[in-house]
């Protein structure tokens, strides 16, 4: 009976293992968490992408729930994503700003005649600075933020119809809202 | 001695290639030496296995301008770290904050070596002991003749 038992102690340490690596194994870990969340959304002021001599910033959507998207024309991610972005934007559910990250400005204003625009602005960010301030690493991202300005969700990688609906949509409905 | 050669100019090489910046960020070498301590500290995150000093990913340049610019601002290395984990998060740093959700990370080692040394202690009592109740079969079985 003794002998038995001490035979199964390295089975069972060998089955910790595998608990340990099972988990670890199907966390993707490009994933970063963002300490934003919970917190209040880092304050910023750019040039506007379509016109240089207007800047586009906090103080626009002051008071209103919206969605920060950062995008570049040399993202795939972003190419992937806009057709839902789109979509988001012709629901009306919420306006996005756009943060146009380290871009070529004649390229990304291609894109948005080319692709349509589902921005209601776009800040210009091509040094990056307000995007380390939002904590961006890569592109695309989309932040959602409340209207008292507490940054709600983040999400890393192409929005998708699923990640919207299940992410994105409860938050903005809030408990109790109807669908 | 080609090989020694090829190897001592390498090592000699290595030994040059300590910042990648083309310019010295820095004119001051007790500043440009805390630069280059600092960026090798923070992780890039796009390229998570090498710190912002070793990368040439574009937020690994703009993250070395910001700690250029936060250290010419007179922030001290605890302000910049700060600064960092207040936008990515403690996984920016390479070396973990001692924190109630790091206790057992940094713990780890010690309990490892201390879980060995129990280990190796409870063998080589059990077999003291086994040799002072019945010396004769530890003897026979520990170096066995062979033909």
């Amino acid at each position: 009976m003794k002998a038995t038992l001490r035979f199964l102690i390295p089975a069972f340490l060998f089955a910790v293992l595998v608990a340990f690596f099972v988990i670890g194994l199907q966390k993707d870990p490009s994933l970063v968490p963002s300490p934003l969340i919970g917190k209040p959304a880092p304050q910023f002021t750019l040039q506007d992408l379509a016109d240089l001599s207007e800047t586009v910033g906090s103080a626009d959507v002051a008071g209103r729930m919206h969605l920060v998207n950062v995008w570049g024309t040399w993202c795939g991610g972003c190419r992937q994503e806009h057709d839902m972005l789109l979509k988001i934007a012709a629901s009306g559910v919420v306006p996005i700003i756009g943060l146009n990250w380290k871009d070529n400005r004649d390229q990304a204003l291609k894109w948005l005649a080319q692709l349509g625009d589902p921005y209601e602005r776009t800040a210009f960010d091509p040094e990056g600075q307000v995007a380390i301030d939002w904590g961006v690493y890569g592109a695309p991202e989309t932040f959602l933020v409340g209207a008292d300005g507490t940054v709600l969700a983040k999400r890393i990688g192409p929005m998708t119809e699923a990640a919207w609906r299940e992410q994105f949509l409860p938050l903005i409905r809030g408990p109790g809202g109807s669908s | 001695m080609i090989r020694a050669l090829v190897l001592g100019l390498l090592l000699a090489w290595v030994g040059t290639a300590t910042a990648i910046d083309a310019e010295p960020a820095f004119g001051d070498p007790a500043m440009q030496a805390r630069y280059e301590r600092l960026t090798r500290e923070l992780r890039c995150l796009v390229c998570q296995n090498q710190t912002i000093a070793d990368s040439n990913a574009g937020l690994a340049v703009d993250l070395r301008r910001e700690v250029r610019e936060l250290m010419a601002d007179g922030k001290s290395d605890a302000d910049i770290h700060d600064f960092l984990t207040t936008r990515y998060g403690d996984f920016v740093l390479y070396q973990p904050p001692v924190k109630p959700r790091t206790y057992l990370l940094w713990a780890a080692p010690v309990l490892l070596l201390l879980g060995g040394v129990g280990a190796a202690l409870l063998v080589v009592m059990r077999r003291a002991r086994m040799a002072r109740e019945n010396p004769s079969t530890l003897d026979s079985d520990s170096d066995p003749e062979l033909p």
